[in-house]
């Protein structure tokens, strides 16, 4: 067993003429967090994308625990323990939010008469304390839909820590949250990090936000890995400023 | 508290109703008959329709399978299928009491598995399909399966085939066929109201909500979707050998896979009384079922035209329907609530007066 999580290895993503990902290789320390930085349209999402099954890639290789899962889909490699948040959050809108968590359960412990199961306390007791973890346990009873964007954000990664990953993907977590609300954030996704062992491997814009969270960070830039490296490396890379800066 | 109470006060009129209503008003039992189909139609129409989101156009479908498939086998059990059903056959069947409730038996259980196998089988090709494709193919399948048999000479094609007769008075099989339907109605929603409180209708509903999300979580949807399938095409099939019976005649077009009538009833019924809710289809049901049967007495002629008119102003106007107008009426009815509100609310208050 190496000691990373998820190992990509030259990935070659394209959509028509538009190359997304060119060569892309990172690896995701097993209980780290991992940043993934680069300017608009770098190609972040996609190579999120790509590692969760979400479309094929062109060539090259992603390993989860060891096991190669480039051809494995969305729902098998979410059953695996590699879970991902969308940028564009998700929740069941209709549902109110203790349904949500309930439903979130890990599946990969499931088997067929499962989805026959009635509400047992053990998991109704684990929805409320997460609920209670992201500060949500007053609003449980209301449908996810009727809750603010930054409620509906606190809520994904309520389910997603419901689901018991091993890997947990984020996909721009502070994105559309207050300021003040971002501290609570951060400080969250560390506990989730520390206290449950959840390894996590973020994509954020908010410089402030990964420079204090993550212990490592990858750049990408016109779908290329620019820099890595610690984050206060990565911060004083003249590559990366100028990315940002726009010399490319 | 008090709703619990009314709810078993509910439970019993409605019990109460569907046993002493035929009781009172004999010559409407065959009306009461169809009310219930009217609400197993609605019921599992919504499982797809409403808990998943999945608005099939094809329901009816198995309810034609599960109607051929029991009369088949009581027929064949007993009686060679193809002279029976041949024009120039002429010759007497009859049935006695135990060969008729035999087969009786025997085909309602090979209708009810007949329905589901065709589920599975067919849920694998249309589950691929998403929102109005999803209607179209389901409705594909039940319009070419009533072509398909209407060219199938076994079961007298076009011309359909009557049902053996019912060993006593007549008056006996109506009672039957009411008692049959009543507890299938009953069975359905009992059924259904233990479903949706299992983890399995929280699935269905987060397949609803966002079906990407659901597969980024893990859950085996085309698993659940095939199962939701599955229970539907299960109390469809077992409705239609009742039906198939209880009218003592079956043809494909009309009866078996009536995609125009039945088939669009069931949607209709679902969004009047809102679909999503386990109340209401069968409020919806009940309340078409009215509103139907009185156009048809008393604006003969129009009756098509009223059922139009009902039907554009519930997809227009009411497409929550009376369940989802409720619900957004009184959302804390259904237990949508800010927890400890008032309280906070109160604090404020105090707050502000000192």
């Amino acid at each position: 067993m190496s000691d990373s999580s998820i190992v990509v290895d030259n990935i070659t993503k394209t959509f028509g003429g538009v190359v997304a990902n060119k060569d892309v290789s990172l690896k995701v320390k097993k209980g780290g967090i991992t940043g993934l930085i680069g300017p608009n349209g770098s190609g972040k999402t996609t190579l999120f994308n790509s590692i969760v099954g979400h479309h094929p890639i062109d060539s090259g290789s992603i390993k989860f625990e060891d096991q190669e899962i480039s051809t494995f889909r969305v729902q098998q490699i979410a059953r695996l323990g590699l879970l991902r948040t969308f940028q564009q959050t998700r929740i069941y809108g209709k549902m109110n939010c203790v349904e949500n968590m309930l439903i979130s359960i890990p599946h990969r412990k499931t088997g067929f008469w499962d989805m026959f199961a009635s509400r047992d306390s053990e998991t109704q007791e684990n929805a409320d304390r997460l609920l209670e973890f992201v500060g949500l346990y007053e609003k449980r009873w209301l449908r996810a839909g009727d809750l603010s964007f930054g409620q509906q954000k606190l809520l994904e990664f309520a389910m997603a820590l419901m689901n018991e990953p091993t890997v947990l993907m984020l996909d721009e977590p502070t994105a559309g949250i207050n300021p003040t609300l971002i501290n609570g954030l951060i400080d969250r996704l560390k506990r989730a990090n520390e206290e449950f062992g959840i390894t996590l491997f973020v994509i954020e814009h908010n410089m402030r936000v990964i420079m204090n969270l993550a212990d490592h960070i990858y750049c990408l830039a016109h779908g290329q890995m620019l820099a890595e490296g610690k984050p206060d490396e990565v911060q004083n890379d003249q590559r990366v400023i100028d990315a940002y800066l726009g010399a490319h | 508290m008090n709703t619990g109470f009314a709810k078993s006060v509910l439970y019993v009129c409605v019990l109460a109703l569907g046993i002493f209503l035929p009781i009172i008003f004999p010559a409407y039992i065959g009306q009461m008959t169809l009310l219930w189909l009217m609400v197993i139609f609605a019921l599992t129409w919504d499982i797809l329709g409403g808990q998943m989101g999945y608005n099939s156009l094809g329901n009816i479908f198995f309810f034609g399978v599960g109607m051929y498939a029991a009369a088949m086998i009581q027929v064949s059990m007993y009686y060679d299928l193809a002279e029976y059903t041949s024009p120039a056959g002429g010759g007497i069947y009859e049935f006695s009491f135990s060969q008729y409730f035999t087969g009786m038996t025997v085909g309602f259980t090979v209708a009810a598995l007949v329905s589901v196998v065709f589920a599975i089988i067919l849920g694998r090709l249309v589950f691929g399909l998403r929102g109005p494709y999803f209607a179209i193919g389901t409705l594909a399948i039940a319009t070419v399966a009533g072509e398909l048999v209407s060219t199938w000479e076994l079961v007298g094609g076009g011309g359909g085939l009557s049902l053996p007769n019912f060993p006593g008075e007549p008056s006996g099989s109506r009672t039957l066929f009411y008692s049959m339907m009543f507890l299938l109605a009953i069975a359905t929603f009992s059924f259904l109201k233990w479903l949706y409180s299992t983890r399995f209708g929280l699935a269905i509903n987060a397949i609803r909500d966002d079906e990407e999300k659901a597969e980024g979580m893990g859950i085996r949807t085309l698993q659940h979707k095939t199962v939701a399938w599955s229970i539907s095409a299960f109390f469809l099939g077992i409705a239609g050998a009742i039906f198939g019976n209880f009218n003592n005649f079956i043809e494909p077009l009309e009866v078996a896979f009536p995609t125009t009538t039945f088939g669009i009833f069931m949607v209709l019924m679902v969004l009047l009384g809102g679909k999503g809710t386990l109340w209401g289809p069968v409020i919806g049901a009940v309340l078409f079922h009215i509103i139907k049967e009185l156009t048809w007495t008393y604006l003969l002629g129009w009756q098509w035209v009223a059922l139009g008119v009902l039907i554009v102003i519930t997809v227009v106007y009411f497409q929550q329907g009376i369940m989802g107008w409720l619900m957004e009426k009184y959302p804390h009815w259904f237990g949508i609530r800010v927890e400890g509100a008032k309280q906070r609310l109160s604090d404020m208050m105090d707050e502000a007066a000192k």
